[in-house]
């Protein structure tokens, strides 16, 4: 703040200042005692003969008014109150914030510092490390993926073993950093209406749920075309794009017939957000490990099965 | 001077308690318009675009700043749970600012990025069904109802006039980006742009 903005405010506030001392004199000059015949009065009378005397104010007021004078110019005087003056204590807001971060973390330093040097399993097993991640997970997790972890439409289930991208420990904790964004295409124009009810009886049929056999039939070689190259020719899904397995009972938006023509239809754009910076490594790995703790032990799946069958199997990727 | 003259005469009374009550606004409003510190955009901070401009204003519309705060106190409960906390110049271009003064619901000034586009309509259609004890009430209505256009141009010039730097260009543009859009993605759009300019200040 300038110069000249600083004078404005100290000038304004000491004219303030001064008139209110002023204001408490003039006032307050009146001594006490005139509740004697011929005293001062307003000059109102009610009821004949109920009259309003103009005394001064009650000495203690008085004086805790004085008080409140002198608290406020040693107040300016120690804090930042008066444009550019810093107040001689040197108090910031940001500083005193900075303070109670500083001292928060250093409370919490040797709770995180033993969990820095255990595993995720070792977190999971670990009373006090869940105890703490099932605060984080209440506060950062709960609201998309359920206080339960079971998930909702459109919001993984995190307790059943069934992973999107995959259950590993460096996939998980990459998940909850960097966030995913699962986007499927939509295929309504290129399947056209008849292609798509194929299409949809198919992937009900690869679940083993009920669909008329012709269409499913018919709709064979268009999800081939279509949709193989992320769900698999098998519909088992690709955990490197986050492609969901179609042939198990697990559905993230429904399995019934108007949701995955829907899905079809229009596509879908699932996105989870990055966590990493908001909360920081520590946290994360207790989120982790919260997350593998609900669910049943992870097994890699199966390698992809190379169609040409010259080539050998290509290693699953972790990541994705 | 006597204080009768004062409670007797409402013309004075006026003029006296105008002069004593401009003191704190002259001292601690009136330089603010020329610091920069409030006057200059913090780092990042950029106009809103068109279409988060119309979703301000349903948010304005719908009541949304009565139980929700667009401002992170310096205090370390609240940059624990929002982010860090807020700076004057990341409200240069809200006229009127959205502080607000009370939270039923969560502040929502670092609101933008923290959930997907989808939780937010799912959130603004029935909050209940993405979170069981929330009472805020739905919007059902905004999936339904289309920005009116028309009237986008004119809402970025009268911003202009009083600072935000909307070009010529991004004004012309304006309803073509808005147009067809509903009130839901609008507001959407306005929700996942806040705050979003502190994440570059690392």
């Amino acid at each position: 703040m300038t110069t000249g903005w600083t004078l404005f405010i100290v000038i304004l506030t000491a004219i303030n200042v001064v008139g209110a001392v002023w204001l408490l004199w003039v006032t307050s000059r009146r001594s006490p005692g005139e509740q004697q015949p011929g005293a001062e009065t307003t000059g109102h009378t009610w009821d004949g003969d109920l009259r309003e005397f103009n005394n001064p104010l009650p000495r203690w007021w008085l004086w805790m008014f004085y008080g409140t004078v002198a608290f406020a110019i040693v107040y300016l005087v120690l804090y930042p109150g008066l444009g550019s003056w810093q107040g001689t204590k040197g108090w910031t807001q940001q500083q005193q914030w900075q303070e109670q971060v500083d001292a928060a973390e250093a409370a919490a330093a040797p709770v995180y510092a033993r969990f820095a040097g255990m595993s995720l399993a070792g977190l999971g097993g670990d009373a006090d490390a869940m105890r703490v991640a099932r605060n984080l997970y209440a506060n950062n997790c709960a609201m998309c993926h359920g206080s339960d972890a079971r998930g909702a439409k459109g919001f993984p289930n995190l307790s059943d073993g069934d992973w999107l991208y995959g259950g590993s420990e460096e996939t998980v904790l990459a998940t909850i950093s960097y966030g995913r964004n699962g986007i499927m295409p939509p295929w309504g124009e290129a399947l056209g209406e008849q292609g798509v009810e194929e299409v949809v009886a198919y992937v009900l049929s690869l679940s083993g749920l009920q669909a008329p056999a012709d269409l499913a039939a018919a709709g064979k070689p268009r999800f081939e075309m279509f949709c193989s190259s992320c769900h698999g020719l098998d519909g088992k899904g690709m955990q490197v794009l986050g492609a969901p397995n179609l042939s198990d009972d697990v559905w993230l938006y429904g399995s019934d017939a108007a949701e995955i023509r829907y899905g079809v239809v229009n596509g879908r754009n699932n996105q989870m957000p990055a966590q990493l910076e908001l909360l920081g490594e520590q946290k994360v790995r207790l989120l982790a490990a919260y997350i593998l703790s609900l669910a049943p032990p992870y097994v890699e799946p199966d390698p992809a099965p190379v169609p040409s069958g010259d080539e050998p199997a290509a290693e699953t990727p972790h990541e994705g | 001077m006597n204080h009768e003259k004062i409670e007797t005469n409402v013309g004075l009374l006026g003029v006296l308690t105008a002069i004593a009550i401009s003191f704190g606004g002259l001292a601690e409003i009136v330089p603010l318009y020329f610091t920069g510190q409030v006057t200059e955009p913090a780092p990042g901070v950029e106009p809103y675009t068109a279409l988060q401009l119309e979703g301000r204003d349903i948010y304005l519309r719908e009541g949304c700043y009565v139980c929700h705060s667009q401002m992170i106190r310096p205090l370390r409960a609240e940059t624990e749970r929002y982010g860090h906390y807020s700076l004057a110049g990341e409200s240069v271009y809200d006229h009127p600012f959205q502080f607000g003064s009370k939270r039923t619901g969560p502040d929502l000034a670092r609101v933008g990025g923290r959930y997907s586009d989808e939780w937010h309509r799912i959130h603004l259609l029935n909050p209940r069904d993405v979170v069981p004890e929330s009472n805020m009430p739905g919007f059902p209505w905004l999936d339904e109802q289309v920005i009116d256009a028309e009237k986008t141009g004119a809402k970025m010039r009268a911003l202009r006039s009083v600072g935000v730097p909307y070009t010529d260009e991004q004004i012309a543009a304006a309803g073509e980006e808005v147009a067809g859009k509903t009130e839901m993605q609008a507001l959407i759009g306005y929700l996942q742009g806040l705050g979003t300019a502190s994440k570059t200040w690392n």
